[in-house]
């Protein structure tokens, strides 16, 4: 006897949305605070980060017996991901000859619990980059569009920057920034004379409290391990909790989304059919709207599997753009040592969980070589050690007298070297570039014809290749970074990257800000959703991640996930007003 | 009061820390040595804080197994001794726990580690032995350091000594990990952080000395 059978919920949501991220998270919090009865279905499991069985902050390198090594996590034993480049019985493919990485978190508030907080606003040019430089194409919407958003959203999370009136590094409504630290301070001074601005960095951590459900920062310098004074921005503690306080959500995990249901005569979406990864049953929820959120990736692989014989091409996907155009920040780095900060003076310089300042996009793409900019992120400091700490001194000692004047030889033993290790603590820097690509058609990802995964759910095959535009930017980076490094009278470390390695431009995917893989646009022909993030071919079907980027901009797509996601809901709650949903 | 409880209830209340500094390094100290691990599940099991279950059954697993003889482990604490001793300022790399870090680290990441471990300590040996007649444990500290002086320095050593200089190369850096992130490590560093407090930028005479 067969023991199969699709568990039905009776009851019928307003809205089903699928992930609890960034996007979801804000869907959630926006449409349960409006009345409406929401269903999440998150294939992770719950997390609260001031839940004893999940706290990393505050532990000390040696509670790990790898201290923090990265074997079992991605970004090491101390991080608050539960996920990462693979999963367990969860695999993605790459055609022949691309690459493509994927980061997925499988918690409640996905990749924000670990995020690194850099909140950006898209500036104007970056909706109409074709306008500008005749590639891609411009957004449906510009940014007065989603300016009201932004600003909400400010308020709402919560974000420490500066007023700088940049014209496309829009200033919001920020709290404090915290006072750069040493280096920081050393790059400032520096790079003014190369004319490249270096201001303060906007993050959404709170330097002051802004209501009683959240703490102030107390400066532990470790967002990426989640914060349980919620001082930080994660989706699962600032929007989910307080959606589930409404008593308006139910919130599923353990829910792995398999299809979109639609109704074969009216084309509608009806709910979502998924597998409770606990019990391997099957389960359907029924809701008069559905809101995809699982992920740029994740969104795109759901849409094209929910086929039907009215959708045999997958839902949504008329103009067969469905997974077209994904495209990830462009990624290269550098890093050096600073001779003046060797022996230098201790004291608590942890800061906040991550940069206090960072270079916004500078210059003319009129008198370069490619198009886009990038912006530029720094590190450095005395943090704490971790696994890795002093490898490669070897490469270093030799090349710098000691105190007393001494040249050594590289490498060696004793107390000479002991004293090497404290001699160069917190004289490290490191910078990163992050830059816009130019999406392009020929990149996709798209169903695997041979492959599911544990659950049985097709999986997705990626196709992506940088094209010159992504690697010349990124050789620009890397003479950026050597000048800011000569400047700032340091040593670059390795040697500097070349054409033969594309100038350390980092993998497609590696940089974690996929987006653009179900692009609104206002020619149904040429995009999958309109400029409510609504999808043409099913008008109550919608899509609340980086799925509907048109471009990405240099900016972290985070911040604008959430502005776009609150604007769609936005608009949802007006529209079942007006009944037109 | 418990480190977690008071980050409760700075989570409640929104206190500054600036006000309450002090207290929170000692609530900070108060809890440290305890309740790392809590029993869960079934059997010996306890899965530790911050781990998950598969996590904590991996480490479990690989803590209870042996991969480097005792010879080899003896070998091992003579050579992270050798590079980082004790000195005025603290102890020495075994007195820190390194060997132990070592092996767990071999068992952790057997494709990167355990060839080149074991293979580098035999390395070790048949030198001393083609040397001294006695393997590298056995011999006297200044014969040993008559072979890690040929190996120290990657950049003068002589050809035929490179695989022992990769070998040495590797135990330092495992040496240095080991050992600075240990607590004696870290207190060594003068690394002060890692605990509530309020930045209030780069301290003023530090600002003097690099006149920012
Ligand atoms: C280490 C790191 C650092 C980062 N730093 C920054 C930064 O500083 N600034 C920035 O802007 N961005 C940053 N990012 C990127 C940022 O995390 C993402 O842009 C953001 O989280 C995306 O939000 P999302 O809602 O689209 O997806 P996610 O946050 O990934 O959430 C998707 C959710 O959907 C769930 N899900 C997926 N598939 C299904 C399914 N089939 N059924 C049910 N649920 C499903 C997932 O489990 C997950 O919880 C960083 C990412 C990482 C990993
Ligand atoms: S740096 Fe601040 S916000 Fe980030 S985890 Fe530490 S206390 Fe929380």
């Amino acid at each position: 006897m067969l023991d199969f059978q699709v568990k039905e919920q009776t009851t019928i949501y307003d809205v089903v949305i699928v992930g609890s991220g960034a996007g979801g998270g804000m869907a959630a919090h926006e449409l349960t605070k409006a009345g409406a009865k929401v269903c999440v279905l998150e294939a992770g499991q719950p997390y609260d980060p001031a839940d004893p069985k999940n706290i990393t902050q505050l532990k000390w390198p040696w509670e790990s017996p790898r201290r923090g090594a990265n074997t079992t996590r991605p970004f090491g034993d101390f991080d608050a991901a539960y996920g990462g480049w693979e999963i367990d019985g969860e695999p993605y493919t790459t055609a022949r000859g691309t690459q493509f990485d994927w980061f997925r978190s499988r918690m409640v508030g996905g990749r924000t619990n670990h995020w690194g907080r850099i909140s950006l606003r898209f500036g104007p040019d970056d909706f109409r980059r074709k306008s500008i430089d005749g590639l891609g194409d411009d957004w449906p919407i510009g940014y007065d569009d989603v300016k009201p958003y932004y600003d909400r959203l400010d308020r709402l999370v919560g974000i420490f920057g500066t007023v700088e009136g940049l014209r496309n590094e829009p200033d919001g409504l920020f709290l404090p920034p915290p006072k750069p630290r040493l280096h920081e301070l050393m790059l400032q001074k520096n790079n003014k004379k190369l004319n490249i601005p270096t201001i303060p960095s906007r993050l959404s951590i709170l330097t002051k409290p802004i209501n009683n459900e959240r703490g102030q920062c107390f400066y532990c310098s470790q967002c990426s391990r989640a914060c349980q004074a919620y001082a930080d921005f994660s989706s699962s503690s600032v929007l989910i909790k307080p959606a589930l306080k409404t008593g308006n959500l139910t919130l599923i995990t353990y829910a792995m989304a398999r299809e979109v249901l639609t109704d074969p005569a009216t084309g509608l979406a009806t709910g979502v059919s998924y597998v409770n990864t606990l019990d391997r049953q099957e389960y359907t929820v029924k809701g008069k709207i559905v809101i995809l959120a699982a992920s740029a990736g994740e969104t795109a692989r759901l849409l094209l599997n929910s086929k039907s014989a009215r959708f045999p091409q997958g839902l949504a996907n008329s103009s067969g753009v469905v997974g077209r155009y994904i495209n990830d920040s462009t990624g290269a780095s550098r890093s050096a040592i600073i001779p003046a900060l060797f022996d230098r003076k201790r004291y608590n310089e942890d800061g906040v969980g991550g940069m206090h300042v960072y270079t916004p996009w500078w210059l003319d793409n009129k008198k370069l070589d490619f198009p886009r900019g990038y912006h530029i992120e720094y590190w450095g400091g005395m943090g704490m050690p971790a696994y890795g700490f002093g490898w490669g001194i070897e490469g270093i000692n030799g090349r710098f007298p000691t105190r007393s004047g001494i040249q050594k030889a590289a490498g060696g033993y004793g107390a000479s070297l002991k004293d090497d290790y404290r001699r160069f603590y917190g004289a490290y820097v490191g910078m990163a570039g992050r830059g816009e690509p130019v999406p392009l058609e020929s990149n996709y990802c798209e169903i695997d014809p041979k492959v599911v995964d544990k659950w049985g759910i097709p999986v997705l095959r990626f196709n992506y290749k940088w094209s010159d535009y992504e690697i010349k930017q990124a050789k620009h980076m890397q003479d950026t970074f050597e000048q800011i490094i000569h400047e700032l009278g340091a040593v670059p470390l390795g040697p500097k990257p070349t054409a033969e390695d594309n100038y350390g431009l980092a993998a497609p995917g590696r940089i974690i800000h996929e987006v653009g893989t179900a692009r609104m646009g206002n020619d149904p022909k040429k995009s999958v959703l309109n400029k409510q993030c609504q999808a043409h071919d099913v008008k109550n079907l919608f899509v609340a991640d980086a799925a509907p980027f048109v471009s990405q901009g240099d900016k972290n797509a985070t911040w604008t996930i959430m502005a776009l996601s609150m604007r769609t809901s936005e608009y949802i709650i007006n529209e079942v007003k007006k009944k037109n949903l | 009061m418990k480190r977690r409880d008071y980050l409760k209830n700075i989570g409640l209340t929104s206190l500054g820390m600036a006000v309450v500094g002090a207290d929170a390094e000692a609530a900070a100290l108060l809890d440290k040595p305890k309740a790392k691990t809590k029993p869960k599940g079934t059997g010996e099991l306890k899965i530790p804080g911050g781990r998950t279950k598969e996590e904590a059954i991996r480490d479990v697993k690989l803590m209870a197994e042996k991969f480097f003889s005792e010879h080899e482990m003896k070998t091992i604490t003579v050579l992270v001794d050798i590079i980082i001793p004790a000195d005025e300022k603290s102890g020495s790399a075994s007195q820190a726990g390194v060997p132990a870090f070592i092996e767990f680290m071999a068992k952790d990441r057997p494709d990167e580690f355990q060839t080149p471990l074991r293979g580098g300590l035999k390395w070790i040996d048949i030198q001393s032995i083609k040397r001294f007649n006695k393997q590298f444990v056995e011999i006297t500290p200044k014969q040993r350091i008559e072979i890690v002086e040929d190996i120290a320095y990657p950049e003068q050593a002589k050809p035929q000594f490179s695989q022992g200089v990769a070998f040495f190369s590797l135990m330092r850096n495992l040496t240095a990990s080991g050992f600075f992130t240990s607590e004696m490590g870290i207190n060594d560093l003068g690394y002060v952080g890692n605990r509530p407090n309020q930045w209030e930028g780069v301290p003023e005479e530090v600002l003097k000395q690099y006149g920012l």
